[in-house]
Order: C-alpha cells, then sequence, then structure tokens
C-alpha cells in the first residue's frame, strides 16, 4: 500500500474511533428516554411523577418517594461534605507543612479509589449498629445514607479543590501578603475568591457523585419504599430503587420500563448540575 | 472587628482540626475494615471454590472482565486521543465529541447498567461476561482517551517537527515518534481502567451474570471480587450452618484484598507519572 492511502485510512480510522463516544453519549439518551417514555405513558407522566405507591401485583409505579429520597441524601450529604472539604484542601495548600501533605494526598487518592461498595460495606458494619444502638431502630436509614454518602464525597471535593487551590498564582498571594495582609487574611480575601469557580466545580462533582452512587446506599438505607419523616427512618432513592429490582425485571416488562423512568429523572439531574458546572468553568477561564 | 492575628490562629486551630478529625475517620474506617478482614483471608477461602465460599471465581471473573474491557477500551480510547490531539481541526464535530466525553464522565454508572441491559444483554440474549465488559468499556472511555491526550500533548512538539522534517507522514510520526513517548501516560490510562473494573459495581450487577463457577468463555456469566462482596453482604445465608455473621466477615475479607489493590494501582501511577516527567526534564525540553 502506498503512504498516502495509509494516510488517509488512518485518519478516518482514528476519526471513527473518536466517534465511538458519541455514539456511546447518543445510544445511552437514546436507550434510557426510549424505554423510560413508556413508563411515563404506561403510568400517565403525573401518576408517574407524583404518585407514592410502587406495586408490581397493581402494576402501577410512582416515583415520588425516591425523587424526595435521592433529593434529600444528595441536600444532606453535600451540606456537610462541601465545608469540611473545603476547609482540608484550604489546610492542605496553605498551612499544612511539606511532609504532611506527603502523608494526607496519598491517603486522599486511596479514599477516592475505594469501592462504593467497601464503603457500604463499612456503613453496614460500622454506622448502622451505631445509629440503631443511640438513636432508635432500624438502623438502616437516611442519616446512614447519608453519612456514607459524607464519606464518600469528602476524598473527591477535596482532591479537585486542592488542584484549584494550587492554581491560584503565586503572585496574588504574594501581592497580598506584600501588603500587609496576615496568611489568613490572604486565604480568605484573595485566594478562596481566586479559587472559587474551580471550587464551584469540584462541589458539583462531589454532588453528581452524591447523586449517581447507588450500591453503597443500596446496602444501608434499608429501601423503605415511603417518604421519610426523620433522619433516623429507612427510606430508598432512585438509584438504589433501580439496583434493588434490575435483577428480578423482565425485559420489556412495565416493570423495567418503570426502572427506565428512574433513570430518565437521574439523568435530567445530572445534566443540569453538569451544566451550571460547564458554565462555571468558561467563566473561570475568562476571568 | 477582630484583631486579625486572633482570628488568624482560630482559624488555623478550626482547620487543623476539621482536617485532623475527619481524615483520622476516614482511615480509622478503613484500618478496622482491614484489620476485621485480615483474619478472614487464608488460602483455602482466597482460592478456593465459589460454591464452598471460596473466592476463585470472583478472582478468575475480575480479571476474565478486565481483559476484555481492555481489549475495547484501549485501541477506542487511543485511537480517539490520537485523533483529538494530534488530527482534529477546530471544528463543530470536535467540539462535540470533547462534550460527549466529557459528558459521559459525568453519567452515574448505574445508567451505564441500564444502558447495557437495553443494548448489550439484549443483543447477547443473556447477561454475560462480554455484555458486562462492553458495559465496562463504554463507561471507562473517557478516562482512557483524557491520559491518553494529556500525555500525547506531553510530547514535545519539535519531536514532531523534527520526525516531519526528515520526511516522515504524518501518521509514520504518530505511531513511531509520539505514541512511544506517551507510553508511559497511556499505561496510567489503561491502570485507572482497570481500576474502574475492580471498583464498579452498578454497571455490572445485571449485564456481567452472576455466576458462582469459574467462567470459561465471554458468553458465560461471571461475578466481580467487588460483586462477590456486595452479595455476600445483602444475601441472606443460604445454607443453615453459614451464619450472616461469616458472610460479612468474608465481605470483609474481600475489602481487604479491593483496598490493596488500589493501594497497588495508586502506587504504579504515581510511578509512571514520575518516570514520564523525569525523562522529559533530563533532556531538557
Amino acid at each position: 500500500m502506498n503512504k498516502k492511502t495509509i494516510e488517509q485510512t488512518m485518519k478516518w480510522v482514528l476519526l471513527g474511533t473518536a466517534f465511538v463516544s458519541l455514539l456511546i453519549l447518543v445510544g445511552i439518551i437514546y436507550f434510557i428516554f426510549d424505554n423510560g417514555f413508556l413508563a411515563f405513558m404506561e403510568n400517565g407522566l403525573w401518576n408517574f411523577l407524583f404518585g407514592q405507591k410502587w406495586s408490581l401485583a397493581d402494576n402501577t409505579f410512582g416515583a415520588l418517594p425516591l425523587i424526595i429520597g435521592s433529593i434529600y441524601v444528595t441536600v444532606g450529604s453535600i451540606l456537610v461534605a462541601a465545608p469540611v472539604s473545603i476547609a482540608i484542601a484550604v489546610f492542605m495548600t496553605n498551612i499544612a507543612p511539606h511532609f504532611l501533605r506527603e502523608i494526607v494526598r496519598p491517603c486522599i487518592d486511596l479514599l477516592v479509589g475505594i469501592p462504593s461498595v467497601v464503603y457500604g460495606l463499612i456503613g453496614m458494619v460500622f454506622l448502622v449498629p451505631l445509629i440503631r444502638e443511640h438513636l432508635g431502630p432500624p438502623g438502616y436509614s437516611l442519616l446512614a445514607a447519608i453519612t456514607v454518602l459524607i464519606l464518600m464525597t469528602i476524598p473527591t471535593i477535596v482532591s479537585v479543590s486542592e488542584d484549584t487551590l494550587r492554581a491560584v498564582p503565586t503572585k496574588y498571594k504574594e501581592a497580598s501578603l506584600a501588603l500587609g495582609a496576615t496568611k489568613w487574611q490572604t486565604i480568605w480575601h484573595v485566594i478562596l475568591p481566586a479559587a472559587k469557580s474551580g471550587i464551584i466545580s469540584a462541589v458539583i462533582l462531589g454532588v453528581g457523585r452524591a447523586i449517581g452512587e447507588a450500591m453503597a446506599i443500596y446496602m444501608v438505607i434499608g429501601n423503605s419504599f415511603s417518604i421519610p419523616k426523620s433522619l433516623i427512618d429507612p427510606s430508598r432513592t432512585l438509584t438504589s430503587n433501580i439496583v434493588g429490582q434490575i435483577e428480578e425485571a423482565a425485559l420489556g416488562s412495565t416493570h423495567i420500563h418503570a426502572l427506565f423512568g428512574c433513570g430518565i429523572i437521574l439523568l435530567l439531574f445530572v445534566f443540569v448540575f453538569n451544566s451550571i458546572s460547564f458554565t462555571l468553568s468558561k467563566k473561570g477561564v475568562q476571568a | 472587628m477582630m484583631n486579625p492575628k486572633t482570628s488568624q490562629s482560630i482559624a488555623w486551630v478550626a482547620l487543623s482540626f476539621i482536617t485532623f478529625v475527619v481524615m483520622g475517620a476516614l482511615l480509622f474506617l478503613v484500618l478496622y475494615c482491614v484489620v476485621h478482614g485480615w483474619n478472614s483471608l487464608n488460602m483455602a477461602f482466597v482460592f478456593g471454590p465459589t460454591t464452598k465460599g471460596g473466592l476463585l471465581a470472583p478472582i478468575v471473573g475480575t480479571i476474565y472482565l478486565i481483559f476484555m474491557t481492555l481489549l475495547f477500551v484501549i485501541p477506542l480510547g487511543v485511537g480517539a486521543a490520537i485523533y483529538l490531539s494530534e488530527y482534529a481541526p477546530v471544528n463543530g464535530i470536535t467540539h462535540f465529541i470533547r462534550y460527549a466525553l466529557s459528558s459521559l464522565a459525568g453519567i452515574p454508572s448505574i445508567i451505564f447498567g441500564l444502558f447495557g441491559v437495553a443494548l448489550f444483554v439484549t443483543l447477547i440474549g443473556h447477561a454475560s461476561i462480554l455484555a458486562g465488559a462492553l458495559t465496562m468499556a463504554c463507561l471507562s472511555l473517557p478516562f482512557m482517551v483524557t491520559a491518553t491526550e494529556e500525555a500525547l500533548k506531553g510530547v514535545p512538539k519539535s519531536w514532531r517537527e523534527a520526525s516531519l522534517g526528515l520526511g516522515a507522514t504524518k501518521w509514520e510520526t504518530t505511531w513511531f515518534v509520539v505514541l512511544p513517548s506517551a507510553l508511559p501516560g497511556i499505561i496510567t490510562g489503561i491502570i485507572l481502567c482497570m481500576g474502574r473494573v475492580v471498583a464498579e459495581t452498578a454497571p455490572l450487577l445485571a449485564t456481567a451474570g452472576f455466576s458462582p463457577f469459574v467462567p470459561t468463555s465471554p458468553f458465560d456469566g461471571a461475578r466481580t471480587l467487588a460483586l462477590h462482596l456486595f452479595y455476600l453482604a445483602t444475601e441472606a445465608p443460604s445454607t443453615g450452618t453459614v451464619t450472616r455473621y461469616d458472610l460479612i466477615s468474608q465481605a470483609m475479607g474481600i475489602a481487604v484484598i479491593l483496598i490493596l489493590i488500589i493501594v497497588l494501582m495508586n502506587g504504579l501511577i504515581r510511578l509512571f507519572s514520575n518516570l514520564y516527567s523525569r525523562r522529559f526534564l533530563k533532556q531538557g525540553v
């Protein structure tokens, strides 16, 4: 084969491989919506989104408690995880001596990489009995799920916001210190505002991880289909609902369509968060 | 208005307190798991047949699934990265491809599980290693592309110009000059993908099949270590002699193995990225 033919062929082959990611995204959207819309049709959109009955026997599926469950665990965990993670990231980048960073950084990497089922297991053997004994049965609860999610999202948010904070130009810091500001004033008034958009992206990444987490939540939340009235009530989320039923649901049944319907709601949540993050990261570049 | 020195001291104490308490708590929980799981690890458990409570099938299943996933994800990921870094013109299509990659990275893994059920399991007819591996390949593709593209971008422009100047074509330059120098970065990407297969369970739940037997073909069902942990932790004991407590301690044992694998992989990634940066520093580029 002559060189020109090889050159042209390779160019098209490479374009083809690059196109695969686009195909996968389109495929995911198509298959999730194709099956999920059937759930909207079969149950009625209103009944699917705001119904409170999930019954195989009656073939009725309403996802309201799942949506509320997902929102509760996500908001609950981020309210704690975001400020704590930012505090740790600030400590790591601006205050901690070098040797401490060298120890903590690999720890964070390890914690980011630990499989979610291991976090779920830790929750099952450690948190659930603790909640059962001190706050009341059944232990498998919204609180257990929120706590596990806090543990899981902290390493992610710390890791990303640490990178952002490190990327703030040193001259900003030096200028502020030279003007007589203390180190803390510099952090609060100069470094944090400069890293703002990156930190918000990091938090949104954490939100994405929290709302999309399935296995760990399934293992500790108790999976009762009801809107929880307190933190120690068991609950169920969009994700844990899919985990619990995907193996038994028959292909083509109303049941599996309802699970794909949950998938649509989940995807919409994620797309909203992603676009916020995308817009913010564009702003960050301009600043 | 508080004295700046006082407020600084308060902030210092608060920040170090938060860091030590939280990091301490996280590490304590992991260590707790390791210490408790360590006792259940022995040869009979790790290499015993799974029908008798051993880990042979999940270990073989994990390795099988890793290889099958890499088979799809390495050519696709490296190809896409080469296109984006070396060939891609700045136009709408490139923009869409980049947007697709960043969107895929943010999609929850359980959605990939649903997608795998709707497409791969339906096409193949039943849950199998092949269906699981295709699902995992879709999930890990963006990680492979990003890692490889970073590595390709790190190769100095002057090397490409030297090769092109000597009369090599663009593809020859890419294949003989750029790719070999980017190899450590590509290996980092491969390790990242292996890490995903080891750690993710939600996409495999309904796509990999959960056969407790050692798989022999890509059309067999299999379970990974992480999936096996999940089944042990959530399912009621099936036989009379095995108690819930036994299952949980076995699950803790698997958790120890998984944590060790993650430690090993992180170490390798660190090693390769050091190798990589040192080589370019030495050559003074």
